[in-house]
Order: structure tokens, then C-alpha cells, then sequence
């Protein structure tokens, strides 16, 4: 009986999910307090790009999958940089043990983005963010407008056609 | 005095609904009430993790019989945020919890349940939440549902910024222990001052300052005769943290007053840890050095607690974390008796265009760690004050823990075609790590190549071969994986981890796996049917078993 029960309101649960959820495509970032790689507290409400798109893009030091991705990204974004005025905003998940590293990875790597650390995960839960890598793009009026988890060679592409979408260049 | 057992019994099933309908009731209390601090247009957002597997017992690898057949975890959110207001739940359900997670798992409820108010500079969180002062020394609730950890809070926290440049947070509450909750109550502070933005003519200066501390205490009542338990564990953490262009500097230590408990085998001596890391870096460049040293800091909010149940605390630990399949055979776990280690790191990229740069840039990392045990002097002292042993400050111990030498490239050669190699050296103690007294120290010698080409814009390849040679345990593996990615939305692929080494001859296995799945927006789908060894996986330090299984698989993720 009980275990009838607890189905049915689990029913329930998803019904209001699937009648009354917003997809996260056209919602907006939330506000939440993220860190700056030298440790000072930013909002994430501040995410902007003077009405030009962003990819906003949910990585760690760990996540092989995540780096390539961000490569991948670096390889193309001056060009991107010139066709859509992008911006590429990475939030790196690592945790306590890791996060020492994430500032040193970066330098490496010679990325040009804006990285903020997320260690209390606070901004992933937010958005609904449950395996990195995962990939937003944000419009210039601030809505999401494409979403991807994972990375695989050839998601780039995927992602740059997104992006000029986003843009209003296609 | 029958009527009374019937009505003791109808109420005790009309408080059952209540608990399960109560979470229901932060879902519709932002639709119903408070109609001022809802401003603006509401938002309703969700996401559904479903893990499956169907099991057949296999005894060749020691795949027991599940009477079950088939078992399921499950973790659904929904999380509702209009103005200052957000509240969410989270359903769990395991029938029955998967083979490797504890049973106490078993069931299914809204075990993640909260409301949450944010006004200007202050925030207020009712119900559960997850919390991390610092590094977590001290205190830390995190939710890692693949090591099946929740140490997470059911109580109150309040944060509060009183002055630009001063974060306050302070929580109280007990810790989530499967389906219930820990005997302990935790209470915490934490204040984390950052200078350059506390002092506006320190706002432009290059070198940044922010400096925290903490205090956290449990109390948990004693009834013991034998011993005479300290009912409140008080513990206490500060840090600082620097950095100048491309230097930084980050310190934290922490300290806990005598807590016996079931992981320190009762004596009565304070814990001690400390973590510092100084690192360098510009562009294309990166030093890196961290040192730690744990003494005695296991800190529950429950003193019999054992392995991950109740942490209040979380002691980093400095090994990398491996990605491949081979170098995870042997993972370090973090030793919260005792343990100091040094790692160093060195990044490079060669620069493009360059001999071996090549058009690309080649990345080059170099990285050792080794951890040792502490240098330590019995005390025999089970008699009077009981406080088991003390230590040698700046000795290294005797005992090597573990030893890691980690050199790894990644080389791009075309748009088309990008490789990784790793090599590692690796020195692991196996009675001490995996607690398994009697085993051997295991040395061993790890390759990998890993590589991915695009046949075309939507068709990819990846493909890795890894080995691993050493004389003890189990001895070499060889492990190949193949994944063919085409639409762009498929996958599938195919691996085999091969057991060729192994001393006994009948244990030469092959572990195949055999997978496919979907991936669409945030939806993402993958089956899978094959063997999987037994080992231990582990997740920054801490570690849970993984039984050996054979069967299929069937994972769901989405997000909205």
C-alpha cells in the first residue's frame, strides 16, 4: 500500500513538472554568488556581454571531456570573437581539493575567458547542471538559448551554428 | 484496548501520508502565499536521474546472485524560484539500491526539501542544504549520489554580507544518515573577510588578501559507563589566502578538540591538519606545490559512525584524480588518522609553431605526489589518559602510503585528429589504503594512448589503449576501448579490460562492455550490457566499493 502511495504522489510530482515546468531554453541565469579565481564573490546576475551572445560553459580540472571542449573553443574563438562579439564565461565545478587549481590551469592552457569557480556547487545546482561538461548559450537579451551535455569531437560545429543562431546571423 | 492498537495505528499511517505529502508542501507554498516577495514571473525547473541495472550472477569474476534481478536508483529535483523566493525538493528512490550502495539506502522519499529567502545582503535557508567552510576541513556537506554520499544539513542557515567585503554564514542542524538523520547536532560560524573590497583604498591594489575562519561544534549526548565522551566536539579553522598577478598563496589549519570516536578507536587526543599550496603561472606556464598533513581529523556528528556516514568535515587530499580506466585500479583514499604529503605540479605548453609545438601547441604536465604516514610515538597510555600516541612534527613516517609520478602530452596534429599520452609510476599500499591487512605493496607501471579523429563534421572516432604491468596483486591488465559518435546525437561503443596477467590462470578474464546512447540538448540516454570487475572507486579521497556485475545497464539524465 505504501509503496502504491508513494508512486502516486511521485505521479503527481512529475505531473506539474511536465504541465507547469519552463525549459531551461528561453529562462534566464539565476542569481547566485560564484568565486573569481582570486577569491573575491561575484554574482552570476552580472553575467554580460553588452547585448552581444555568451557561452557559458560548466567544466573542471578533472573532466578530460570538459578540456577538450574549451581547447576546441580556443582554437576557433578569435574567429567566433569577429563573426558574434562572443564572450565564453567558464564556471569550473572543481571542489575544495581542487579548485587551488584551477587559476594555474587556465594560464597554461592560455584561455582567454572569464573563469569563476563554483566550489559549493551552488550555481551548477541552480541550473540544473548534473554532469559536466554542459554548454549554454545566452543571447544578447540574456536567454538561454541552446543547451548541451557532454562533449564529443565535432560538438564545436554543433555549437558555432548555435552560437550564430543566437546571434541573428542565420 | 484493541480500538486503541487500531487508532495507534490509523494515526501512525495518517502521520506516514503526512511525511510523504510535507515535501509537497514547499512546492505549492511559493504558489500559494506571500504574494508580495513574489515578483515577476516564477520559474520551475527540474532535473531526473534514473540508474538501472539488470544482474546476472557470473562466479568466475564474483558477480553474486541478485534476487532482485533488477535494481534502480533514482534522484528527481524540482526547484521553483520567483523573486526572492526559491524552494525545492528532491525525490530519491532506490528499489532496491544498486549493488555497491549500502541497503540502508532502500525506499524511496523526499529526503532534499528547502526554502530559501534572499533580500539585499542576506540570505536564510530553511530545511536542507549543503555548506562548505573553506576547504572543508572543518565542515562540509556535499551531495556525490555515484559514491553514495549526503551529509546534507536539516536545519537552518543564514548568510549575510554586513559590510561590502565581509561574508557571515552561520548553520544549524542535524545530518542526513540514509533515511534518517544523525544523533548529532551540528552548529557552525564562518567569516571570510576580504581586504581589497572591505578597504576601498586597497581596491586596486594587484595583491589580493582574504582571510576566514570558523568554529564549528556537535553535540551529541553520551550515555556511556565506560567512557567519559565529550558531549560537545568543538572545532576551529583558519585560512588566508594571497595572490599577486601569477603567485598565489593559500594556507588553512584546522583544529579539533579530543574526540574518541569509531575511527580513531576512542582514544582521547585532539586532531590537528593543515594545507598549504603556493603555485605560479603565466600564460602557457604553471608551477604548482601543495603540502598537508592530517592528524587524527576524522570529525562525524556521530561518534560511532564509520566509513562516509555523518562527515562533518572533508580532508582534501593532494593525488590527482585519475580519468582512465587502468590508472583507477589502484586510487589513493584519504587517511583521516594520519597522513602528510607533498605534491608538484609543472604545466607547459610549447608554444606554437614551435619544433614540437606543431600548429597547435603541445601541452605538457608533470606531476609526483607522495604521501607518507606520520612519524608517531605510542604513548601506552590506555590506562590514564588515553590519548594513543604523539607525533613528530616535521618528521616524514615510515610508512609510505602512496607515490605517484604522472607525465602526461596532449598533442593536437590536425582539426582533425588530437591525441593524449600518459604514462604514471605508481607505489600504493594496499593494506593500509583499501584496509585490507596482509596484502602487498603494489608497484606499477601505467601507459595510455588516447585518441579521437573526425571522419566529418557529425561522425567522430575516439579510441584508447592503456596497459598496466605489475608483479603483485593481480597482476598486468591491458585495456582497449573504441566509440564511434555519429548523427551527432549517437554513440556507441565497445571496451575490454583484460585481466592477461593475472597469477592464477583462470582468472585471465576479459571484462567487456558493450554501450550506445542518445544525447540530445540536456537528455542524455545510454544503455550497456557487460562485465564490470570489482574495484574501488573513488571520487577526490573518498571512496566507495564496487562489486563485480554483469549485466545490462540503463542510465537516463535530463535536465528542464
Amino acid at each position: 500500500m505504501k509503496k502504491q502511495i508513494v508512486l502516486f504522489l511521485f505521479l503527481l510530482f512529475i505531473f506539474p513538472t511536465v504541465i507547469f515546468a519552463q525549459s531551461l531554453l528561453n529562462s534566464k541565469v539565476p542569481s547566485i554568488q560564484v568565486k573569481t579565481v582570486d577569491g573575491s564573490t561575484y554574482n552570476t546576475s552580472s553575467f554580460s556581454n553588452h547585448g552581444k551572445p555568451i557561452i557559458l560553459d560548466f567544466w573542471a580540472t578533472w573532466c578530460k571531456p570538459c578540456i577538450a571542449e574549451l581547447d576546441a573553443i580556443n582554437d576557433e574563438y578569435s574567429d567566433w570573437q569577429k563573426e558574434t562579439g562572443v564572450k565564453v564565461i567558464a564556471v569550473s565545478v572543481d571542489d575544495a581539493r581542487t579548485m587551488g587549481k584551477v587559476q594555474s590551469f587556465v594560464k597554461e592552457k592560455e584561455w582567454d575567458y572569464d573563469i569563476y569557480i563554483d566550489p559549493n556547487q551552488d550555481f551548477q545546482h541552480a541550473m540544473e547542471v548534473i554532469n559536466v561538461p554542459c554548454t549554454f548559450i545566452i543571447d544578447g537579451t540574456g536567454k538561454i538559448t541552446y543547451i548541451h551535455n557532454s562533449y564529443m569531437e565535432g560538438d564545436a560545429k554543433v555549437l558555432h551554428a548555435a552560437l550564430l543562431k543566437a546571434a541573428g546571423k542565420k | 484496548m484493541k480500538s486503541k492498537i487500531l487508532l495507534a495505528s490509523k494515526e501512525l499511517k495518517i502521520y506516514k501520508v503526512w511525511k510523504i505529502l510535507f515535501p509537497f508542501s514547499f512546492l505549492l507554498f511559493p504558489f500559494c502565499a506571500g504574494a508580495q516577495i513574489l515578483s515577476g514571473e516564477g520559474q520551475l525547473h527540474g532535473s531526473i536521474e534514473i540508474d538501472a541495472q539488470y544482474y546476472k550472477p557470473d562466479s568466475l569474476i564474483g558477480a553474486p546472485a541478485v534476487p532482485e534481478k533488477m535494481l534502480m536508483n533514482t534522484y528527481d529535483e524540482l526547484d521553483y524560484t520567483n523573486g526572492k523566493i526559491s524552494a525545492g525538493v528532491r525525490y530519491e528512490a532506490y528499489d532496491d539500491a544498486l549493488q555497491g550502495y549500502s541497503t540502508l539506502y532502500n525506499g524511496s522519499g523526499f529526503p532534499y526539501k528547502y526554502i530559501s529567502y534572499k533580500q539585499d545582503n542576506m540570505e536564510v535557508t530553511v530545511g536542507n542544504f549543503y555548506e562548505q567552510f573553506g576547504s572543508g576541513m572543518i565542515l562540509r556537506a556535499y551531495w556525490q549520489p555515484q559514491l553514495g554520499i549526503d551529509n546534507s544539513f536539516n536545519g537552518v542557515r543564514v548568510k549575510y554580507n554586513p559590510t561590502k567585503g565581509v561574508y557571515l554564514k552561520g548553520l544549524v542542524g542535524d545530518q542526513r544518515y540514509y533515511w534518517t538523520e544523525g544523533a548529532g547536532l551540528v552548529r557552525g560560524i564562518d567569516a571570510e573577510v576580504n581586504l581589497n573590497e572591505l578597504d576601498s583604498s586597497l581596491a586596486n591594489m594587484k595583491t589580493k588578501i582574504i582571510l576566514g575562519g570558523s568554529f564549528v561544534s556537535n553535540y551529541q549526548a553520551s550515555t556511556s559507563t565506560t567512557y567519559n565522551f565529550p558531549e560537545d566536539v568543538g572545532a576551529s579553522a583558519g585560512r588566508i589566502s594571497i595572490t599577486n598577478g601569477g603567485f598565489s598563496l593559500y594556507s588553512e589549519g584546522a583544529y579539533i578538540i579530543n574526540d574518541p570516536n569509531a575511527i580513531n578507536n576512542d582514544i582521547f587526543k585532539t586532531g590537528d591538519g593543515v594545507l598549504v599550496r603556493a603555485g605560479y603561472s603565466q600564460k602557457g606556464l604553471s608551477f604548482l606545490l601543495s603540502g598537508e598533513r592530517i592528524d587524527n581529523m576524522s570529525f562525524k556528528s556521530d561518534r560511532a559512525a564509520t566509513a562516509n556516514d555523518l562527515n562533518i568535515n572533508y580532508l582534501p587530499s593532494l593525488p590527482r584524480d585519475e580519468t582512465y580506466q587502468l590508472a583507477q585500479i589502484y586510487p589513493y583514499a584519504t587517511q583521516p588518522n594520519g597522513e602528510q604529503g607533498l605534491d608538484g605540479e609543472i604545466k607547459y605548453k610549447l608554444p606554437k609553431e614551435s619544433l614540437f609545438g606543431g600548429k597547435y601547441g603541445t601541452d605538457l604536465d608533470v606531476e609526483y605526489t607522495v604521501i607518507n604516514s606520520l612519524d608517531t610515538i605510542n604513548l601506552n597510555d590506555q590506562a590514564t589518559n588515553d590519548k594513543g600516541y604523539t607525533t613528530r612534527l616535521f618528521n616524514a613516517g615510515q610508512t609510505n602510503y602512496f607515490q605517484n609520478l604522472t607525465l602526461e602530452i596532449q598533442h593536437k596534429f590536425s582539426p582533425d585528429f588530437r591525441m593524449i599520452a600518459q604514462y604514471d609510476h605508481e607505489y600504493y599500499d594496499m593494506t593500509v589504503i583499501q584496509q585490507e591487512p596482509g596484502s602487498p605493496n603494489i608497484t606499477s607501471n601505467i601507459g595510455v594512448l588516447d585518441g579521437y579523429y573526425s571522419l566529418s563534421s557529425a561522425h567522430t572516432l575516439h579510441m584508447e589503449l592503456q596497459g598496466l604491468q605489475t608483479a603483485q596483486a593481480q597482476g598486468n591488465w591491458a585495456f582497449a576501448l573504441a566509440e564511434y559518435n555519429f548523427g551527432p546525437d549517437w554513440f556507441i561503443g565497445a571496451l575490454d579490460e583484460y585481466n592477461y596477467g593475472n597469477p592464477d590462470p583462470a582468472q585471465r578474464i576479459h571484462y567487456y562492455t558493450v554501450t550506445g546512447g542518445y544525447m540530445k540538448n540536456a537528455l542524455h540516454i545510454t544503455i550497456g550490457y557487460g562485465k564490470q570487475r570489482a574495484g574501488i572507486l573513488c571520487i577526490g579521497g573518498v571512496c566507495r566499493e564496487v562489486p563485480a556485475s554483469d549485466g545490462f545497464t540503463l542510465s537516463i539524465t535530463n535536465s528542464f
